[in-house]
């Protein structure tokens, strides 16, 4: 709770800061800064499954989480006529876990049932429209009772002469830090790491290059590099090998991954929209996956729509990955964590999303709102659901 | 990736590449159409967290490479 004041108090003053910007008195053309735009996203997410990762790969995976992002967009222009946009960001996850309440095997509703996260995240951007040159640059926050994340980024976009391409590229870094809380039987025993925190640090590339093709189709190619290093497994999970002793999860302690996406928009006739987007990865634990997206909002009128999507997910398995009681210890890297397994998963769902002229409920800056939900299904007995909601303001 | 998969995607992008025809900014209504941003939607932000904790795989896809936990 005292987390939440802060950074509310945190956001006051942020928003006072901004709105005691000096006004331009020169006439040289410098707007004051504005509001341009609030958005509010919130989901209400669920899961059930039997592979818990805490113990060890078997076990309820029962999850609930709620999460709210509130989301201000403010613009001004300088005397040089360049676009000024900062974006506060701030998240509130609340969610409850079936499995991380089997940190102590004897519990029951205990400490690490639930847990409440707060992400907030300030990002700036200068765009020179004369130019199509943005600059941009970041910062942001993650906070949960055992794991502390900062971040950095900055990045830069080219816009081509004739308007009609896109580059950018962005370099974000997340300085991690991971309390190691043991499973309750391995503490003080000497055989798992139990005591204080234990770092992660990811260094991410991305590069992206978007193109118009014609009046009815744009696409982009997306690529990151990211390498990882530090404390890359969780202390809390089990694993069991066949002699039936119990450990705490071990994994490299250094990652290479490799994303390669692609994406393409096409407008068909006056009515249909067919959004599509592919995604090729691998990475050095001998994941290699592959992701296909396909929505087709249909515009039923200027200002309502009701989007249909469906994505399709496959990856193998990590070197490291073996189910409940069948590690033998003999590689030095072992997990039962079967979000690293081999598995297909599917997510179908739909939709809808209301922006009329006058306002959503004659409310004229109520400028939109969007629900969606989706189903989500492995093909290893877990699925979820969750529904979500978008509110913008201008 | 095999011989005949490079092939395929130089192809299309040989395609694409010569069927890019100039669009001036006045012939971009459909283009600039909300839903036909080239980005994720501020709706899929907790969809897209959600695949980052259940899956293997992440990023390319503009958002976060990175932070965070995952841990559930």
């Amino acid at each position: 709770m005292k987390r939440f004041f802060l950074t509310a108090f945190g956001i006051a003053c942020l928003l006072k800061s901004f709105s005691q910007q000096p006004s331009d008195s020169t006439g040289f053309g410098s707007r004051k800064l504005k509001i341009d735009e609030i958005n509010l996203v919130s989901s209400y997410y669920g899961q059930n499954g039997n592979n818990a990762a805490v113990t060890g790969g078997i076990g309820t995976q029962k999850l609930t989480d709620i999460a709210n992002v509130f989301d201000i967009k403010l613009v001004k222009y300088d005397r040089k006529l360049r676009k000024h946009v900062f974006d506060l960001e701030v998240g509130i996850d609340h969610y409850t876990s079936a499995s991380s309440d089997r940190v102590d095997l004897k519990a029951n509703t205990s400490a690490s049932y639930a847990d409440t996260r707060i992400y907030p995240a300030l990002t700036w951007s200068m765009e020179n429209e004369q130019k199509g040159r943005t600059i941009s640059a970041g910062v942001s926050s993650s906070t949960e009772f055992d794991y502390q994340s900062l971040g950095a980024n900055i990045g830069f976009a080219k816009k081509t002469k004739d308007r009609n391409g896109e580059f950018s590229a962005r370099l974000q870094a997340y300085f991690d830090q991971v309390r190691l809380i043991a499973p309750e039987e391995l503490r003080n025993t000497g055989l798992a790491k139990d005591n204080g925190t234990d770092n992660r640090t990811t260094i991410a590339a991305s590069l992206s290059w978007s193109q118009v093709i014609n009046k009815n189709l744009q696409l982009s190619f997306l690529a990151d590099l990211v390498q990882q290093q530090g404390f890359l497994s969780l202390p809390f999970y089990r694993v069991y090998f066949t002699d039936g002793s119990v450990h705490q999860e071990k994994l490299p302690d250094s990652r290479f991954k490799i994303p390669l996406g692609f994406r393409a928009n096409y407008f068909l006739g006056d009515h249909f929209i067919i959004r599509t987007y592919y995604r090729f990865y691998k990475d050095d634990w001998g994941i290699s996956s592959h992701t296909v997206n396909l929505e087709v909002p249909v515009k039923i009128t200027s200002f309502f729509s009701i989007s249909p999507f469906y994505r399709f997910y496959s990856q193998s398995a990590v070197n490291y990955f073996a189910p409940y009681a069948q590690h033998t210890g003999t590689s030095g890297y072992y997990t039962s964590n079967y979000d690293l397994s081999k598995f297909n998963s599917n997510f179908l769902g739909a939709g809808i999303r209301l922006t009329p002229p006058k306002g959503v409920l004659g409310v004229q800056r109520f400028n939109m709102i969007e629900l969606r939900y989706g189903h989500y299904t492995k093909n290893i007995a877990m699925n979820a659901n969750i529904i979500s909601m978008n509110i913008r303001l201008k | 990736m095999t011989p005949q998969k490079i092939i395929i995607a130089t192809g299309i992008l040989a395609i694409l590449a010569t069927s890019c025809k100039p669009v001036k900014e006045y012939q971009k209504s459909k283009l600039n159409d909300s839903e036909m941003s080239l980005s994720n939607r501020k709706v899929e932000k907790t969809e897209l967290s959600f695949q980052a904790y259940r899956e293997g795989a992440s990023g390319a896809n503009a958002g976060k490479s990175g932070g965070g936990c995952g841990c559930n």
